[in-house]
């Protein structure tokens, strides 16, 4: 059965690149412009549930952080792997990820192979 | 995957000029608020989403010039930095620069204004932001091991939380498999606690990994990227071959360990481990101002902390924009903030506490040397080594044990020949017990020694001038009370240990100065027993909040024994000067607390007040009152640190409404106004 990846970022450039180079690793993507949006989408899918999500810091409405945050209090998702996109590799921003229940992280600009190298590591084929 | 990178181009040029628009706008404003952090966030996010698409879309010029302007932004969004008219005018100019920039991205313009002077000026105004330039530490240079085969022992101990993070570390070790040969692998599971302890969603195990492999260590290491920062990851280049103890090894195929933890921790956790039993440290020593706290605490802490800063937003939202018709949500989230903060208050006291093992441990040895030096027979049994009690409290009960002990070896127990004689086993039992009691902790100290002589302490109190010889012998409890008076030993000889009348009272006041309170039951013939009561923590008490005048004081709840209003009968005047309450038959002495404290009172007749009846000593007094005010939970701010001692006050605390109350010492009380004649007498 292919994977649901939800994809969180309020730029649809960036949502579109993602989009496609998971659609061409066999996942079904849902797509979310800022945390909110993406929070809904989640209540929407199939059992309230995604088998990754990646997801954007920096965004409108809510942050990314607070999204992350949010989604581990879902009990569907608690030990869904959670990957943030973040162009600011300082450390700081990874603990504050990793404190608030995201898995890893992949640092922009990225080649879409280092994404799917990524997700490897934190998603079983 | 070869992914065409054009074909997102039109997008992120559309996005991209959005974004310039967006901008522009904002920036415009910047000068109008230069403190609304909203703006500033806005700002931040279009360099950032600009700089995040050109930098992967392949637009270097501009993912180079963005990147120090986005830095910039960060920094004035955080505070580091502060807008100024000069710095309005470099990020407009910047923004004209990425404007000509992304119209050469576009093929519109054939080429744009060199961004170099505009990057040098915006890593000026980021140096002046922090005074200096942070030195980026570059990642130390791997040792690139050549290509061939390296054995290595591998230890991976993932931190407990590591599943609730959506790692899996059974994923990552099956990663690194992939790259490596001879595989031998250990699965250490001692740390999986008991069935009742036991959280199916945290990670007890841990790995010990031997192997050999030709890749590079880092190459080994990236499957733990993310973890490497909270889980212990080590890989160590070894020689030779598995140099662990064979017996303590469980060797076993990676893929059965690996499929038990995955489909079943819980499962895996009661075919693995046995009950752990509890390593037993020899040094359970104490540190004295140091307090050993496992990071798990630690991190449910920082949790509970973020909780409530989110509780903190949901009210302050709330309450902005604020409707009666919005009351339940309100509601709903004030009782949040008290769950939260209720339960940050039972985590931080979990933080100080401590077993009271820490206090027992030094009794074996003391018994022994004593036994030795008395010529007894002893033999010590403790029980409930592990009731936790903060860790001030354990450390200051420590002495006053520690004298109850000497004192039941030195007085309470015979010598072997005298127990013999009188049909007792010829070892004498001394027994240090803790438990549990509604909220507070008791220690006993017993002994089946010979008990207390009340005849002796008959005559002592009579020397002493405690009572008179005329009075009759006074009831068990009261008499063995007398014990704990300054100055009062009953030992016929002074002994090395025990016996200089210095002592008992030094134990009892340092038992009330931890808010307990010590008492002795004995029977002749069949021993002691000293038991002390103690809070679970000496920062939080248990109260009744009352009036007296425009006042407010607290009462600790352990002394007080009821609350009465008197009836114009009831209230008497004794030896034409001390007011006396008949209680049920009891004659008790009144202290009015506003005449105590001072204050301008607003009752001042008995009859209209309440009598709040507290009891210390076994002595009750009763104490005159405006009106009780409730019952509640306060947090005990030190008087002495703050200001000085005060007679009749052990502390202060905050009140809900932002005042401050005093909260009662009552055995301060007692000291200070009733003396033990008076109350005897009042009491006769």
């Amino acid at each position: 059965m292919g994977k649901t990846a939800l994809i969180v970022d309020d730029s649809s450039s960036m949502r579109q690149m993602v989009g496609f180079t998971l659609k061409g690793a066999g996942f079904t993507v849902i797509e979310g412009g800022n945390g909110q949006e993406a929070l809904d989408k989640l209540s929407g899918a199939p059992g309230g549930k995604v088998d990754l999500i990646i997801t954007d810091l920096n965004m409108p409405v809510m942050d990314g952080l607070t999204f992350i945050k949010q989604v581990r209090t879902r009990a569907m998702l608690r030990f869904t792997p959670i990957l943030m996109l973040t162009t600011e590799s300082q450390e700081s921003r990874k603990a504050e990820g990793k404190a608030a229940g995201a898995t890893g992280w992949i640092v922009k600009p990225f080649h879409p192979e280092q994404l799917l190298k990524v997700i490897d590591k934190v998603l079983p084929a | 995957m070869n992914l065409d990178m054009t074909i997102f181009h039109q997008a992120f040029f559309e996005e991209a000029a959005d974004l310039l628009a967006e901008l522009e706008t904002q920036l415009l404003r910047l000068e109008e608020a230069p403190n609304d952090s909203e703006l500033l966030n806005t700002i931040f996010r279009c360099a950032h989403s600009i700089k995040g698409g050109s930098a992967t879309f392949g637009f270097t010029d501009i993912a180079h010039f963005t990147h120090g302007l986005e830095t910039l932004l960060d920094r004035l969004r955080n505070g580091q930095a502060h807008v100024s008219s000069e710095l309005t005018q470099l990020l407009l100019e910047s923004l004209d620069q990425l404007k000509s920039l992304l119209a050469v991205a576009r093929g519109e313009a054939a080429s744009a204004p060199n961004s170099d002077p505009l990057i040098a000026r915006i890593d000026a105004a980021i140096a002046d932001s922090e005074g200096q330039k942070p030195t980026i530490a570059s990642p130390p240079v791997e040792q690139v091991v050549p290509d061939e085969v390296q054995r290595y022992v591998f230890r991976f101990v993932p931190n407990r939380d590591v599943l609730r993070q959506g790692s899996d570390p059974i994923l990552m070790l099956r990663n690194l498999f992939e790259m490596v040969d001879e595989i031998n692998v250990r699965c250490d599971t001692s740390n999986i606690p008991a069935l009742t302890n036991f959280d199916p969603e945290a990670c007890y195990v841990s790995w010990e990994v031997e192997f050999t492999s030709q890749h590079p260590m880092s190459e080994l290491l990236e499957p733990f990227e993310f973890v490497s920062d909270d889980c212990e990851v080590s890989l160590t280049a070894v020689a030779g071959y598995w140099q662990g103890d064979a017996a303590q090894q469980v060797a076993c195929e990676v893929a059965s360990v690996a499929q038990a933890v995955v489909t079943d921790v819980a499962a895996a956790a009661i075919v693995t481990s046995p009950a752990p039993e509890p390593t037993v440290t020899a040094a359970a020593k104490m540190e004295t101002h140091t307090l050993r706290v496992s990071t798990d605490k630690i991190d449910k802490l920082i949790n509970l902390v973020g909780e409530l800063v989110i509780n903190q937003s949901m009210l302050n939202e709330v309450v902005q924009h604020f409707e009666i018709s919005s009351l339940p949500r309100l509601l709903e989230a004030v009782a949040a903030m008290e769950r939260a903060s209720r339960e940050l208050q039972e985590r931080v006291m979990a933080v100080r506490m401590l077993p009271i093992k820490h206090a027992f441990g030094r009794f074996p040895r003391l018994v022994r040397d004593l036994a030795a030096t008395c010529h007894k027979k002893i033999d010590l049994k403790t029980t409930g080594e592990e009731t936790e009690l903060d860790k001030s409290v354990i450390e200051m009960i420590a002495d006053p044990l520690t004298h109850l002990v000497r004192n039941s070896i030195d007085h309470g127990l015979e010598t072997p020949e005298e127990r013999v004689a009188c049909g007792k086993p010829e070892v004498g039992v001394v027994s240090l017990n803790a438990f549990h009691e509604g909220g507070n902790i008791v220690v006993e100290v017993s002994d089946d020694g010979r008990g207390l002589d009340k005849d002796r302490i008959y005559r002592k109190a009579v020397d002493r001038g405690l009572i008179s010889e005329s009075d009759p012998m006074p009831p068990d409890d009261v008499l063995h009370n007398y014990i704990f008076h300054p100055g009062f030993s009953t030992a016929a000889k002074v002994t090395d240990l025990s016996g200089r009348g210095v002592g008992m009272d030094i134990v009892k006041q340092a038992v009330q100065g931890l808010g307990g309170a010590i008492s002795l039951s004995s029977t002749p013939g069949q021993g002691s027993r000293f038991r002390i009561r103690l809070p679970l923590t000496m920062a939080i008490l248990e109260g009744l909040s009352l009036r007296v005048g425009d006042e407010v004081y607290i009462l600790p709840l352990t002394s007080i024994i009821e609350s009465i209003r008197p009836k114009q009968g009831d209230v008497r005047v004794v030896a034409g000067q001390t007011e006396v309450a008949l209680v049920r038959g009891d004659v008790l002495p009144i202290l009015r607390l506003y005449q105590f404290f001072g204050v301008e009172p607003i009752v001042s007749e008995p009859t209209r007040g309440l009598l709040v009846i507290v009891e210390n000593d076994g002595r009750k007094i009763a104490l005159l009152v405006d009106e009780l005010i409730g019952q509640s939970q306060v947090v005990i701010k030190s008087l002495e640190s703050n200001y000085r001692k005060v007679d009749g006050i052990a502390g202060a605390t905050i009140l809900g409404d932002g005042r401050v109350a005093l909260i009662i010492d009552v055995p301060g009380l007692y000291r200070n106004v009733m003396p033990a004649q008076a109350i005897m007498t009042a009491a006769a």
